[in-house]
């Protein structure tokens, strides 16, 4: 057991876990955030995706001893009010099916956006390829994504 | 979960009961209301609820508190379901507050998500408390201003009358709350409707994209432990002995021990399938440190041998021989090869097949594969339990806790009504939450730990611990006569442990002979219901072998189909044919005409088509494929629907549009095999799903538009997506697929 001094949407949140504890546990068994989703636990469907200062990680593959003073957003820090440009394309395109998935679809999409924000379809299908939708709404993540890029 | 204080958890005045041939009726006076000592009572206490009936809720500040009665797993029926009461209710749908209601059969109706029936079975019930509601508040307002009920008028939950005096729904509540429910209750018509029809977004929107904890998996109480289970390394094995004595040194392991689910002889229920018996568990404080102890364990397994299963259920009580033995796929396919040879049991014989097939002057004959597939619901399956001598709480993803709390009350020996079902958000379900073994073992592991305990399976053993579709196949034949006429059509499906065949389906009805025979081959290999049960092959298979006859006769694969649905409609053939040949031939048409089917402009596209009839619903889909980097993709689908009456449009389309993914998903890349009975995949590093660059760019969907009662939407239109891939990946690829996944036959020699 060790025990770190993590920020995590913007607070130090100070934990007492075994060093190869993976984020994502990190965040749901001890920090009461489970926003950030378990799928696979083998970075292979992304609904883990956190953002690690600013970029989209799979945070079942981080280790809590990996991760020192680098900033830990979650889905529920992404914005304060649930307002970020993405959640509120992800409302108005209704996109959610059983909406599993979408916080880690959410994640990469801003993490995306932010380093390119007007993404072509090709550009969006090869980054957002590593977040599996069993539900299949695909479509309307791509269309959500644009959407925000037009603004 | 739902902890409002209402008079709703002391006394029940909802009258159902069950109709014989599977369904709900409510009567009216199943709304007769509460007695005005009590309704004062509640009333009095400003937190509380004047509950008009089972959905319906209004308070005295004027908020309409609907209760969603089934459990949703992505098809929206918590916004679709209180839709409907609101329409009848008339209220404004901005005020109206949606809740996932309790388990309570009684109150609530057979609250299940299966079978696309949530729509379908709620529809009239929904309307009729919606419209008793509206019926009691005009009543209310009637006597408080002294005039005749006829001239109270509502619009968006205000009620008003030509004299000038108006109220809202919530300070008419109170009184509404004490009448009587009058017998005939007037239902609103079609064009009036002003919330039905109108796309509304999901309820739980804001929820989902702030992260808020609907899962099963982030339901939490204080002190609640961390359970997983080992099961056996390969079907047809159980647990011999094991050593836990590595685990228990790990840190934050309470214990570990063996229980049996069911002990022998227990009589399951058709939905208590259960893929191993004998539990390995691993309590502890943390998932990450009950994952790791759990590797820990030394277990030693050993083959189960035949064993026999004790059903109760429609047929009676009854024994079934569970076959022993570690099966793979290779010799599997070897034995249904073997059987398809064989004779097989008739399920429908229309006209003098045999001897219209001796003096066919061409026969064509096709045989189809599939295998089995795994549900892969993104949540892997989990269970909340806090079981104790007096009663069971349990929380989490499951489609159906009436089917589940017979079983629990017996192996917990506990009554129903100390049972508690709290009914979270699923994350996915597709017929795998159907089976809710996972919550009994839930409830045993607590039981046994003396603790609030939350068992979790990794995605490894959500896959390879599984409930799969089942492994299929179909050997179809037509026989031609000179003129290249349809005169026979047989077809022989098996499978293991069932054959898909529906006999009274399409074409059956518009082939003079006819013949329809199934066969299947037992397995220890647990399956059952998967989106579509049996659909998903049938479309697969019969729609591909269609496209095939159409092309050996020189006909249009769309004006093929409709000619037998002409036959169908003018001249049946037979007895019990379940569909209607018009609504069947709608959805053709209409995809036909959207899609610009023959229509230059598509020369681009590799183009293929298919329909089918499942779930009250009808469903056609032109899949159009393109070559990229040499491989084929799906560029662009048209669906046609026909629900009857579509209730939230822009939803249904989502669904619509994911059955559509979905279907390709699998048809190209979805398999589970075996190898000496332990499964070949165990996460999606090597079961393969589709992601987005494999999605098509668009799928345009359009619904049939009528007035028909509404049915189901989440199964329909996934099957026959499967056979308008499979007859445009032929005009793209130049050969015919007639194994699934199709990705494997890709790149074999044309």
């Amino acid at each position: 057991m060790a025990t770190y001094n993590l920020k995590i949407n913007g607070k130090i949140r100070q934990v007492n876990v075994d060093p190869s504890t993976p984020l994502l546990w990190v965040l749901r068994d001890h920090l009461d955030l489970p926003g950030t989703k378990y799928g696979c636990g083998v970075a292979q469907c992304g609904a883990c995706t956190v953002h690690l200062d600013g970029t989209a990680v799979r945070s079942c593959q981080l280790p809590a001893s990996a991760i020192g003073k680098q900033a830990v957003t979650t889905i529920e820090g992404l914005s304060a009010k649930g307002d970020h440009p993405v959640q509120k394309a992800w409302l108005e395109h209704d996109v959610a099916q059983c909406g599993y998935c979408q916080a880690g679809q959410m994640m990469s999409a801003a993490s995306l956006l932010k380093t390119n924000p007007k993404p072509t379809d090709e550009e969006i299908d090869a980054y957002m390829s590593g977040n599996i939708c069993r539900c299949g709404t695909y479509l309307r993540i791509k269309e959500a994504i644009k959407s925000t890029a037009k603004k | 979960m739902n902890t409002t204080k209402t008079t709703h958890n002391r006394r029940s005045f909802l009258k159902t009961s069950l109709l014989s041939g599977g369904g709900m009726m409510l009567s009216v006076s199943w709304l007769s209301s509460f007695k005005s000592a009590d309704k004062r009572q509640v009333l009095n206490l400003p937190e509380q609820w004047a509950m008009l009936n089972g959905y319906i809720q209004i308070t005295a500040d004027n908020v309409v508190k609907l209760l969603c009665p089934n459990p949703e797993f992505g098809q929206n029926v918590m916004t679709a379901l209180p839709m409907i009461v609101a329409e009848e209710l008339d209220v404004d749908w901005k005020n109206v507050v949606v809740e996932m209601g309790p388990h309570d059969n009684t109150k609530l109706g057979p609250q299940f998500t299966g079978g696309s029936n949530s729509i379908r079975m709620y529809w009239k019930p929904l309307r009729e408390a919606g419209a008793a509601a509206r019926h009691l508040l005009r009543q209310a307002a009637a006597q408080t201003w002294n005039v005749p009920v006829e001239e109270v008028a509502t619009k968006a939950g205000v009620l008003s009358h030509a004299n000038g005096k108006s109220a809202n729904y919530g300070e008419m509540a109170d009184k509404a709350a004490t009448l009587e429910v009058p017998k005939d209750l007037k239902l609103k018509a079609p064009k009036d409707f002003a919330i039905v029809r109108k796309s509304k977004k999901n309820v739980e929107g804001q929820k989902i994209i702030t992260g808020k904890p609907l899962f099963g998996l982030d339901y939490r109480v204080d002190g609640m432990l961390i359970a997983m289970i080992q099961h056996p390394p390969a079907f047809g094995m159980k647990l011999k002995s094991f050593d836990a004595s590595q685990t228990l040194k790990m840190p934050g392991i309470k214990e570990v021990f063996s229980l049996k689910l069911y002990e022998d002889g227990f009589e399951q229920g058709g939905f208590d399938t259960r893929t191993f018996n004998d539990l390995l568990v691993v309590v502890g404080k943390t998932t990450w440190e009950v994952m790791n102890a759990r590797k820990k364990l030394l277990a030693q397994w050993e083959p189960v041998g035949d064993t026999k299963d004790t059903m109760s259920g429609r047929g009676g009580k009854r024994e079934v021989v569970v076959p022993g033995g570690l099966e793979s796929t290779s010799t599997q396919l070897e034995k249904m090869q073997e059987l398809s040879q064989k004779p097989a049991q008739q399920l429908r014989k229309d006209g003098d097949p045999e001897t219209a097939f001796q003096h066919a002057a061409q026969v064509i004959e096709r045989t189809y594969n599939a295998p089995f597939l795994a549900h892969n619901c993104m949540e892997p399956m989990n269970f909340f339990a806090h079981v104790t001598d007096e009663k069971a709480v349990l929380a989490g993803p499951l489609q159906a806790p009436g089917w589940i709390e017979p079983t629990l009350s017996k192996i917990l020996n506990l009554p129903a009504d100390k049972i508690e079902i709290q009914m979270t958000r699923m994350g996915g379900g597709f017929g795998r939450r159907a089976y809710g073994h996972y919550l009994t073992e839930a409830a045993l592991i607590s039981k046994k730990a003396k603790a609030p305990v939350k068992l979790i399976y990794t995605r490894e053993d959500d896959m390879t611990y599984g409930i799969y579709r089942p492994m299929y196949t179909a050997t179809y034949r037509a026989a031609l006569d000179a003129n290249k006429n349809l005169i026979a059509f047989h077809v022989k499906g098996g499978g293991i442990p069932e054959h898909a065949i529906h006999a009274n389906r399409f074409p059956a009805g518009a082939v003079e002979n006819y013949l329809a025979e199934g066969w299947q081959i037992p397995s220890n290999i647990t399956i059952g219901a998967f989106r579509a049960p049996r659909s998903n092959f049938n479309a697969a298979a019969e729609q591909s072998f269609l496209d095939e006859v159409a092309e050996v006769m020189g006909k249009d694969p769309i004006a093929f189909r409709l000619e037998l649905l002409k036959r169908a409609k003018e001249n049946p053939v037979g007895k019990n044919n379940e569909y209607d040949p018009d609504r069947y031939a709608g959805v053709l048409t209409l995809v036909r005409d959207k899609s610009g089917w023959n229509k230059p402009g598509n020369e681009k596209y590799n183009r293929g088509v298919a329909a089918y009839f499942c779930h009250n619903s009808y469903a056609a889909h032109v899949v159009d494929i393109v070559t990229r980097d040499g491989q084929p993709y799906v560029e662009r689908v048209f669906s046609a629907m026909d629900c009857g009456i579509v209730i939230n449009p822009d939803a249904a389309t989502n669904m619509v549009q994911g059955a559509v993914v979905d279907g390709i998903g699998n048809a190209f890349y979805g398999a589970l095999t075996h190898k000496n009975g332990a499964a070949e995949q165990s996460n999606f590093h090597n079961y393969r799903l589709i992601r987005h660059n494999e999605a098509p760019k668009s799928i345009d969907v359009h619904f049939v538009e009528n007035d028909l009662d509404p049915t189901g939407l989440g199964e329909p239109p996934f099957p026959p997506v499967f056979g308008a891939v499979a007859n445009a990946l032929y005009k793209n690829k130049g050969k015919r697929f007639y194994n699934q996944p199709f990705q494997n036959e890709m790149d074999k020699r044309m």
